[in-house]
């Protein structure tokens, strides 16, 4: 196996459900090591896309490739490779965190010795070993994320899945999980993120993708993509709605700044963000 | 076979954090057959010359293992359709095999507790039936294909009001019809005729006739085991069409 080729490849899929096109001919490939984020809007067909590559669902039509094999011909093999963070806590509530770590452990066939020691190094790793005896239910809505992270690395897969890790957390525990997701990726896991924040991508994503009804809009890294804009960015605050004009430099942008305060307009100068291209490429897809 | 210990563990975690519940609400029913049909209803009663709490112990041991087999539905839907973990179930390089038998077992485990409940409260009331292998056999086969049973109509309902149809329309019935309560003989003949082939009316008559010191019949063994293989094959289709 060449180390230049990608770990994932993700030729023409397409998946319809009662007749609604979810993907539409998704092309893209990751490389190993790589944290590459997805982001779409709400049903814009990234979880459906996440099903697929965990094996939960075939694609009505394409392939997916891993390390340059057809994952669905060898499902059993490759899914040990896999790790699933998904949307939803799909936890036992009513069982403790090393009982719910010990059953995934068992369904993803790892040898009864090594089950107890990666429960201690993924509870450490995510720092809930203290809490190894509590109940799920029992703990807070960052723990239980945190716990879902642990939960997907117990069979040390190569590489990780994550749908929305961090929908609903406030921002402090959002950023503890930046960390621990930037942590994986340091240990050499290949990491596909889903994700609305926009900020989310561009923190710790090397490249991103648009997905919108279906579609891939544009791949490049969040600098790249956002230098296609400029650099600073304008927002003028009219009584109808709000305008956004785009600089390359900062000298620029205060110009027009100036402009608009002698209109006694309200108008504030920024960084242009990944939102900002994000807005441009959807808007146009509209 | 890891893969079946991973899914039978985790329903024998859930039944021991919820011990007490579990062995309480297996208790009630049985407690109230006991207590209004065999010693309130069947006190002076006797049928063919045996008295009706004793008629009445291997029926209810029967329908009981009948029901408790058949409810893993009730903690495969719940998983499905509330904590989404049967997610987690699909994601895993877990054959279809391993995940049927798992429920199986968890199945047979929650009826031959209900067993031990139903023997207790048999020998508290005074009636001690005989236990030997067949009646430990019968009780397997009985549990074995309600439990497949209960695992298919987890797999191919759509919502929770689905899964109460099948247990208003078919387990309900079955309970109360197939000799559980009184003799299948003394039904209507058309209901009988359809009532005789019911797998839980087999399990019935020889589990009585065990508990009452007679022996059963190879052929119903031979009936019963097929039944067990047809049911368990047709289970390996639901769970794959439901993992899909």
């Amino acid at each position: 196996m060449s180390q230049n080729c990608p770990k994932i490849s993700v030729e023409n899929i397409s998946k319809t459900f009662d007749r609604i096109k979810a993907l539409k001919s998704l092309s893209f490939s990751i490389k190993r090591g790589e944290l590459f984020a997805l982001l779409g809007p709400n049903g814009a067909g990234k979880t459906t896309l996440i099903k697929i590559l965990a094996g939960i669902i075939p694609p009505d039509k394409g392939k997916v490739l891993i390390d340059g094999k057809d994952f669905f011909k060898d499902i059993s093999k490759f899914k040990k490779e896999i790790g699933v963070v998904p949307q939803t806590i799909n936890l036992e509530p009513e069982l403790n965190l090393e009982e719910n770590l010990l059953i995934h452990g068992l369904i993803y066939k790892m040898p009864f010795n090594k089950i107890k020691k990666q429960i201690k190094k993924v509870l450490l790793f995510v720092d809930l070993w203290e809490r190894r005896k509590h109940r799920v239910k029992n703990l807070s809505g960052g723990m239980k994320r945190r716990l879902l992270i642990a939960r997907a690395l117990m069979h040390e897969p190569s590489i990780l899945l994550l749908d929305e890790p961090t929908v609903g957390l406030d921002p402090q525990i959002r950023r503890r999980l930046w960390e621990l997701i930037k942590k994986i990726q340091l240990k050499g896991a290949t990491i596909l993120l889903t994700t609305h924040y926009m900020e989310e991508a561009e923190q710790l994503a090397d490249r991103v993708a648009f997905i919108h009804k279906g579609k891939l809009t544009v791949i490049d890294t969040p600098s790249n993509l956002i230098a296609t804009l400029g650099q600073y960015a304008i927002d003028i605050y009219t009584k109808e709605k709000r305008i956004t004009k785009y600089f390359q430099s900062r000298e620029k942008a205060e110009k027009e700044l100036l402009l608009y305060s002698r209109e006694n307009t309200l108008v504030t100068l920024r960084r242009i963000t990944l939102e900002d291209v994000f807005f441009k490429y959807i808007r146009s897809e509209l | 076979m890891k893969g079946f210990l991973g899914v039978y563990l985790r329903e024998l975690f859930l039944l021991k954090n919820r011990a007490f519940k579990f062995i309480l609400s297996l208790s009630v029913s049985p407690l109230l057959y006991i207590l209004a049909f065999g010693l309130g209803l069947g006190k002076h009663l006797t049928i063919k010359g045996i008295p009706y709490l004793q008629f009445l112990i291997p029926g209810l041991i029967a329908g009981t293992t009948m029901m408790q087999a058949f409810s893993i539905n009730v903690e495969i839907n719940i998983s499905k359709f509330y904590l989404k973990s049967f997610e987690e179930f699909k994601c895993a390089p877990i054959s279809e095999v391993e995940y049927l038998l798992g429920e199986v077992a968890t199945g047979i485990t929650r009826a031959f507790t209900a067993t031990a409940i139903i023997l207790i409260l048999a020998y508290l009331s005074g009636v001690k039936p005989v236990i030997n292998f067949s009646f430990f056999a019968l009780i397997f086969l009985n549990t074995f294909f309600f439990a497949c049973l209960g695992v298919i109509s987890a797999m191919l309902i759509k919502s929770h009001a689905d899964q109460t149809l099948i247990t208003n329309f078919i387990i309900t019935p079955m309970m109360f019809l197939s000799g559980t309560f009184f003799p299948v003989e003394n039904l209507p003949p058309f209901l009988k005729e359809l009532i005789m082939y019911l797998p839980l009316t087999l399990v019935t008559k020889d589990l009585r006739k065990v508990a009452l010191g007679g022996q059963t019949v190879p052929e119903d063994f031979f009936v019963l085991s097929s039944l067990c293989l047809i049911i368990f094959l047709l289970g390996l289709k639901a769970v794959k069409y439901g993992r899909d």
